[in-house]
């Protein structure tokens, strides 16, 4: 069980718990991840710890609603409980001096990037981020991204907010004013990873990617997670989630992404013929 | 005359669920005897003076001890004869290989058949079960000694509750959310029923036994830091837990799964009530499981079950060679599995949506005995064939999960990645650290994890009570 100790709101469809549990806070590194099960019929849903306090035994999670599983665990309330915590799995993200170094955020993928950007800057790289989401609405986390970057360039696909296109056009635009950069780090949608991918290694510039595919233990037992990186197979759960962007088959992580789209359809329309 | 010449030669037949109904459902297969049936088969045994019986048994059941009290009608101590040393009767009576342990060393057996343990055992328990509560076993007086056990399946349950009962306080750490092991994500509900597991395992619990789920050890808490933590000694019974592939090209098609995820999905989180429960599974209409052993045998069984038109099972080798139970091979076959004997796929074969709709597969023929003593299947050339299937369910066996094994370097290992422990007492490289079932032998039985436990447990009270005399 995980008290819900705080609950906020950063869009319509994406929640921030702040959930208890001081054994994860005490270990977890940036980069992994928990998983989280409501109810006891639920499904087990990997997140990205975005931030934690160790005194308090807490650590928070941001969740964007797009099935049944995320919606039910964004409809708890501040004071309630999550049934199972489990954690923290998955590799840490690796952390030094790389010189500068590029943090991409795509939509909900700016709250994974949160916590390497920060660690990677308090390691002394100069952090230039690129933030991006659809519409202003959508987007998050600006302002604690804006407090630890050395520059902070923002992104909206319809031009409501920021510079109007992708994050990749501010990278690509960061590139061609000759910034010289030492590592990207970019978590978001697999299209946006993969065209970030696209670009860096045109100039040979490393590019560390944080995979989502589908899991179910997260203890490396089932292999759902399975991708296929360097043309070996490798397990997100227990060999990532961060691995060599330019290794990284997408377009097959894309289509098994996509397994469960008709059951998620039927689980959704469940949920509502339920209410 | 011989001893077994006034007793019938077959054994009472287990009633079991008809083969045409039970594969739409997942409600056990085998109902049990009743009473008399009980009765009837537990006097074809011949209470032998030397029991070869309790020698094939690793936890040592008093086998005609216990069945002597069935003739007599007397069931619940007979039940507590097999709790002396098996702590989950009910769950050995449905899983165990008998035929291979027990019954195999059964006296009368040799002319006849065997006389059925299992079943008896499998009664028996039942028969408690369904009047209530297990009484708690008698637990000596508490030596303040803490003791942290690593997975809450067959091993580490066992190894808990011999030590629970010896007067220490044992914590089991179980990854998942619901403890049990492979006995509740793996065995399918139809062979292994869930409430039983859950009952003989509050039976153990009561023992004062702490119980933490979702404990990722090697993640939240290294082994060391369990010994840091105040814990006097650490018994690691974490299962092997890697699925091992192919290596084959289209095993990452959608609609090829390991058995592991299949059963977790369908087993653990209960996807064959989606969407009442959350989590879902492809069920598959023609479905190819790959592989021989028990896991094959529960994956193919359970793709019926979750609605296939037709599964078909292919195995390298042939029907002899097959590793499975001949109990579950049997049912596998009353329930219309197609077998395909001598046939190894090559590669999996997808649609422009990467979906699986093929499986290619070449002939194999046996050539001499490889190091198993089964003989090494060798591929014929020119012989690839394609059976068309929509999901492909990969049960060759697992690999060593790294988690436990990265996270504690002066561990050692075999070649293979297993942790080194001694046979006889589970004692790892690591002073205060031992180790049994999967995790050290490779996928094996139930049983043999249990029987790794006991003598775990006898070791770590061993080394334990050396350690308070020192102390004194």
């Amino acid at each position: 069980m995980a008290y819900i100790s705080e609950k906020r709101e950063l869009t319509p469809e994406i929640k921030q718990l702040v959930l208890s549990a001081p054994e994860i806070a005490q270990k977890v590194k940036p980069g992994q991840f928990v998983i989280v099960r409501c109810g006891e019929k639920g499904e087990r849903i990997p997140l990205t710890v975005v931030e934690q306090d160790e005194e308090k035994g807490t650590l928070s999670i941001i969740l964007q609603e797009v099935g049944n599983s995320t919606k039910k665990l964004g409809s708890l309330e501040k004071g309630e409980e999550i049934t199972d915590i489990a954690g923290p799995l998955g590799n840490p993200s690796e952390v030094t001096n790389f010189g500068t170094v590029v943090c991409i955020g795509g939509g909900v993928g700016t709250a994974m990037v949160y916590p390497v950007a920060k660690a990677l800057k308090n390691a002394g790289n100069r952090l230039v981020s690129i933030i991006g989401a659809k519409n202003r609405q959508l987007l998050i986390l600006e302002e604690q991204m804006r407090k630890i970057s050395d520059r902070l360039l923002v992104t909206t696909d319809d031009g409501s907010y920021g510079t109007h296109g992708f994050v990749t056009d501010a990278l690509e635009k960061l590139m061609a004013d000759g910034l010289n950069i030492d590592r990207v780090v970019a978590v978001g949608p697999v299209a946006m990873m993969s065209a970030v991918c696209r670009i860096t290694e045109k100039q040979d510039i490393q590019t560390i990617v944080s995979l989502n595919p589908i899991m179910v233990d997260g203890t490396g037992m089932c292999g759902a997670c399975r991708v296929t990186v360097a043309g070996e197979t490798k397990f997100a759960c227990i060999d990532g989630p961060e691995f060599d962007g330019h290794q990284v088959d997408f377009e097959e992580l894309l289509r098994r992404q996509r397994m469960y789209l008709q059951e998620e359809k039927i689980a959704l329309e469940k949920e509502n013929s339920d209410k | 005359m011989t001893k077994d010449s006034g007793i019938p030669a077959a054994r009472e037949p287990m009633p079991k669920q008809d083969s045409k109904l039970r594969v739409k459902n997942f409600d056990e297969v085998a109902l049990g005897y009743s009473a008399q049936q009980a009765v009837k088969e537990a006097s074809r045994c011949l209470q032998c003076k030397k029991p070869f019986c309790i020698s094939g048994c690793p936890v040592n059941v008093d086998i005609p001890g216990f069945i002597k009290l069935i003739t007599e009608g007397e069931f619940e101590k007979a039940f507590y004869k097999i709790r002396e040393t098996n702590g989950l009767p009910a769950i050995c009576g449905r899983v165990c290989p008998q035929e291979s342990q027990c019954e195999k060393l059964c006296v009368p057996g040799k002319r006849k058949k065997p006389v059925a343990i299992g079943r008896l055992e499998r009664f028996v328990a039942d028969y408690v079960l369904k009047k209530g509560t297990i009484k708690v076993d008698k637990v000596a007086e508490s030596n303040g000694q803490r003791v942290a056990v690593v997975g809450s399946g067959p091993a580490g349950l066992t190894t808990a509750w011999d030590l629970a009962k010896m007067g220490y306080k044992v914590t089991i750490f179980e990854g998942f959310h619901k403890p049990g092991g492979v006995l509740v994500y793996g065995i399918p509900e139809f062979r292994l029923p869930k409430a039983i597991v859950q009952q003989e395992i509050d039976s153990i619990s009561r023992l004062g036994i702490q119980m933490k789920t979702n404990m990722v050890i090697g993640k939240v808490y290294t082994v060391d830091e369990l010994l840091q933590n105040g814990f006097n000694a650490v018994f690691i019974g974490s299962g092997a837990g890697l699925p091992r592939f192919m290596h084959i090209p289209g095993e990452n098609l959608n609609g090829v799964y390991s058995a592991n995820e299949y059963l977790t999905r369908t087993n653990l989180m209960r996807a064959y009530l989606f969407p009442e429960y959350d989590t879902p599974i492809k069920s598959g209409r023609r479905v190819a499981v790959i592989g021989g052993g028990n896991v094959a045998m529960d994956s193919a069984r359970t793709a019926l079950r979750l609605g296939a038109e037709k599964v078909f099972n292919i195995y390298r080798r042939s029907r002899t060679e097959m590793p499975a139970r001949a109990e579950e091979i049997e049912n596998a076959q009353e329930e219309d599995v197609e077998f395909i004997f001598l046939s190894t796929p090559v590669r999996i074969i997808g649609d422009e949506e990467g979906w699986v709709k093929a499986i290619e597969c070449v002939q194999m023929e046996l050539g001499k005995p490889d190091k198993s003593g089964r003989r090494r299947p060798l591929p014929l050339l020119r012989s690839e064939h394609t059976l068309e299937v929509d999901t492909v369910i990969v049960a060759i066996g697992t690999d060593v999960n790294p988690i436990i094994p990265s996270t504690t370097p002066d561990l050692n290992r075999n070649q293979r990645g297993y942790i080194i422990a001694s046979e006889a007492t589970g004692q790892t490289s690591k002073q205060g650290v031992f180790a049994g079932g999967d995790i050290v032998t490779g996928s094996a039985t139930v049983i043999s994890a249990m029987g790794a436990g006991r003598k775990a447990a006898l070791a770590i009270h061993k080394y334990l009570s050396d350690q308070r005399r020192k102390r004194r």
